[in-house]
C-alpha cells in the first residue's frame, strides 16, 4: 500500500495548509480589531468586548466579520467560474458580473428609493436590504448570461471571454455613468462613493445576509467538488463520468452571481480577489476543487482582511476603501496571470 | 451483451451516422476502422451518452434512454483521443473513475481500486505528478487508468495509441486485453492503425461514410474491404504467427 500511503500524507499536506491559513486568520482578525485610528492593547480588547464597547461592536467587528465573508465569497464565485468556464482569468470582476450587479443597484438605490445618504461623504445607508441585491441580481445575471452565450455558442480561447467580460464591464460603466448624469449633486455623490469597495458600510443585518448567501452557494459547491473535478477533464469526460456539465454550468453560474450581487450590493465592488486567491490555492496545494472550494475561501478572506486593515492603517485616521487597495495588489498579479499565459494554468 | 439498434446522429445538417446495428458479446474486443471523418468518434461517443443519437443502445437488455448518466458510468469507461490538462494529480486524476460511485467522499475502497489501476499500468512513478508536467503518452495512460478504476463493464477508447511510441502501443493493447479477459468486460476501439487491429481485434467494425461497410471477425479487414473504403492497395500477409498489413506505397 505505498502509494496509498503517500496519498494520504498528501492529504494531510492539504488540510494542514488549511489549518494553517485558519490560524493566520484568527490572528489578523485579532490584530485588526485592536489596530486602527484608536489602538487597544490585548487587555483593553478584551474588556472592551465583554463590556459591549459601540467602537467594537458597531464599528471594528462587522467590518472584520463583512471582509472575511465577502473575501470567502468572492474567491469562491471565482474558483467555481473559473472551472465551468475553463478559464484561469475568469472572476465576478473580470467577466464584468460585479459591474452588472453595481449598475442594478444603482437603479435600485436612484429610482427605487432603496439607499440614501445623509451628508455627502458619509456611508449611504441601504433602506431595503433586500431590494437592492435583488436587482444586483438582475444586473449580475445580464453579464452572466452573455458570458455563458458566447462561451457555448463560440469555444472561444480564455482571453476572447475576458475581453468580453471587459465589453460587459464598459457598457455597466457608462449605465452607471448615465445614471449619473441624471441624478441630483447628493445621489452623484452617493453613487461615486457606494462604487468604491468598501467592506465597512455593511450593517449587521446586511451582514447576516451576505453570511447565509455565502453558507447556502458554499455547501452546494463543495457538494459538487467531484464534479468540478471531473470537468477539469473535459466535458465529455465529464458525461463519461456521470456529470451534467450543462446543468453544472448553469447553476453555477447563477450561484456564483447571486453571492457577487449580494456582495456587492453592500460593499460596493471589490476588484481580484476572485481572481487571485484561486490562483495561489492552486501554486500551493494544486487544484483539486475538494480542497481549492474551502481553502480558497480561507485565501480571500485573509486577502480582504489584511487589505482593509493596510486601507485603515496607511494614513489613519482617514480611511482608504479596501477596493482600491485589492485592486492596486490586484492587477499586477492579473497581468502576471496574462503574461504566463491563459492556458497554461488552467484549472 | 451490448447490442446496437438503428443509430443516426447528424451534426446540424450533416448525416454522421447512418443506420448503425451491431452487436457486442461479453469479453470481446472490437475494433472500429475507418478513413477520417468516418464517424469512428462520433459513433463511440453515441453508445454511453456523450451525444444523444436516435435508434436505442441496449446494455443487457435494458434500454440505456432508461438509466441515469451516473447509472451509465458505471456501465461504460470512455478514454477520449485527447486529455485535458489541469492541475490535479496523477492519482487525484485516475480517483475521477471512482466518481459514479463515490457519495460524499472516496471510500478506502475506492483509493485501493486506483492503486491496484496504478501498479497493473505500472505508472507508480507518475502517481503524485502534476497531469500538466506529463508527456503526451504519459497522459494517455493515466486517462485509461482512470477508465479502468471506473470499473466498466464496457471499455470505449478514442484512439488509445495514438500519442505512444512503438513499445507502449503494444504494452497498452496488451494491458487492454487482459483486463477484458481477467475481468470478462468487452473493450470498443477505434484505431486507425490496421496493423494493431489485425491482431488484437476479435470483430471489427468497418465504417464508411457513416454506414457499417463490414461487420464480424478479424477476416472483415481484407485485401477487397481496405481497397473499397481507404481507396489503397494493400496485401495481408501472415508472417511467424502474426498478421501483416502491407500497403503498396
Amino acid at each position: 500500500m505505498l502509494v496509498a500511503g503517500e496519498y494520504k500524507r498528501l492529504l494531510w499536506k492539504r488540510i494542514s495548509f488549511g489549518i494553517l491559513l485558519i490560524f493566520l486568520l484568527i490572528f489578523l482578525s485579532a490584530v485588526a480589531l485592536g489596530l486602527g485610528a484608536y489602538q487597544m492593547s490585548v487587555k483593553e480588547l478584551f474588556n472592551a468586548i465583554l463590556e459591549g464597547s459601540p467602537v467594537l461592536w458597531n464599528v471594528r467587528i462587522p467590518r472584520i466579520v463583512s471582509a472575511i465573508f465577502v473575501g470567502a465569497s468572492l474567491a469562491i464565485a471565482g474558483a467555481v467560474m473559473q472551472c465551468i468556464l475553463k478559464n484561469p482569468l475568469a472572476s465576478p470582476f473580470t467577466l464584468g458580473i460585479s459591474q452588472g450587479a453595481a449598475f442594478g443597484a444603482a437603479i435600485a438605490i436612484v429610482y427605487l428609493g432603496a439607499g440614501q445618504m445623509h451628508r455627502i461623504g458619509e456611508n449611504l445607508t441601504i433602506f431595503n436590504p433586500y431590494l437592492v441585491p435583488l436587482f444586483a441580481f438582475f444586473g449580475s445575471l445580464i453579464s452572466a448570461f452573455v458570458i455563458l452565450a458566447i462561451a457555448k455558442l463560440r469555444d472561444l480561447t480564455p482571453e476572447a471571454i475576458i475581453l468580453a467580460g471587459v465589453a460587459m464591464s464598459a457598457l455597466f460603466q457608462a449605465g452607471v455613468m448615465l445614471i449619473q448624469y441624471f441624478a441630483t449633486d447628493v445621489q452623484v455623490a452617493s453613487i461615486v462613493f457606494w462604487t468604491f469597495g468598501d467592506v465597512g458600510r455593511a450593517r449587521w443585518i446586511e451582514i447576516y445576509l451576505i453570511i447565509a448567501t455565502f453558507l447556502l452557494c458554499f455547501t452546494y459547491f463543495f457538494y459538487h467538488r467531484w464534479d468540478y473535478n471531473s470537468l477539469l477533464a473535459g466535458d465529455e469526460t465529464a458525461i463519461s463520468l456521470g456529470v451534467n456539465p450543462q446543468r453544472l454550468r448553469l447553476e453555477g453560474m447563477l450561484l456564483s452571481s447571486l453571492l457577487t450581487a449580494v456582495c456587492v450590493s453592500f460593499t460596493g465592488i471589490i476588484g481580484f480577489i476572485g481572481l487571485v486567491s484561486p490562483h495561489i490555492v492552486r501554486l500551493v496545494i494544486g487544484g483539486d476543487y475538494r480542497f481549492l472550494i474551502p481553502t480558497s475561501a480561507f485565501v480571500g478572506a485573509i486577502i480582504l482582511l489584511a487589505s482593509d486593515t493596510l486601507g485603515r492603517l496607511v494614513i489613519s485616521p482617514v480611511i482608504i476603501p479596501v477596493g482600491i487597495i485589492t485592486s492596486i495588489i490586484g492587477a499586477p498579479m492579473f497581468i502576471y496571470l496574462l503574461l504566463r499565459g491563459g492556458r497554461n494554468v488552467r484549472g | 451483451m451490448l447490442e446496437v439498434e438503428n443509430i443516426n446522429y447528424s451534426y446540424s445538417n450533416k448525416d454522421v451516422l447512418k443506420e448503425v446495428s451491431f452487436s457486442l458479446g461479453e469479453g470481446e474486443i472490437l475494433f472500429i476502422i475507418g478513413p477520417n471523418g468516418s464517424g469512428k468518434t462520433t459513433l463511440l461517443k453515441c453508445l454511453n451518452g456523450i451525444l444523444k443519437p436516435k435508434g436505442a443502445v441496449f446494455v443487457e437488455k435494458i434500454d440505456l434512454r432508461k438509466l441515469s448518466q451516473k447509472e451509465i458510468a458505471k456501465k461504460f469507461g470512455y478514454v477520449p483521443q485527447r486529455g485535458e490538462i489541469s492541475f490535479l494529480t496523477v492519482f487525484d486524476a485516475i480517483l475521477l473513475g471512482r466518481r459514479p460511485y463515490i457519495g460524499w467522499e472516496a471510500s478506502r475502497r475506492d483509493i485501493e481500486i486506483v492503486e491496484e489501476t496504478i501498479r497493473m499500468l505500472k505508472i507508480e512513478h507518475l502517481a503524485f505528478r502534476m497531469l500538466n508536467e506529463l508527456s503526451g503518452g504519459e497522459l494517455q495512460l493515466v486517462l485509461i487508468a482512470r477508465a479502468f478504476a471506473q470499473e466498466p463493464k464496457y471499455l470505449l477508447l478514442d484512439e488509445p495509441t495514438n500519442n505512444l511510441d512503438i513499445r507502449n502501443q503494444i504494452e497498452v493493447m496488451r494491458i487492454i486485453k487482459n483486463v477484458v479477459k481477467e475481468k470478462r468486460i468487452s473493450a470498443i476501439i477505434t484505431m486507425h492503425d490496421i496493423n494493431l487491429a489485425l491482431n488484437y481485434a476479435e470483430k471489427v467494425l468497418v465504417l464508411k461514410d457513416g454506414k457499417i461497410f463490414a461487420f464480424g471477425g478479424r477476416e472483415s479487414i481484407n485485401e477487397e474491404v481496405l481497397s473499397a473504403v481507404y481507396g489503397i492497395r494493400a496485401e495481408i500477409v501472415k508472417y511467424d504467427g502474426k498478421i501483416l498489413f502491407v500497403p503498396e506505397l
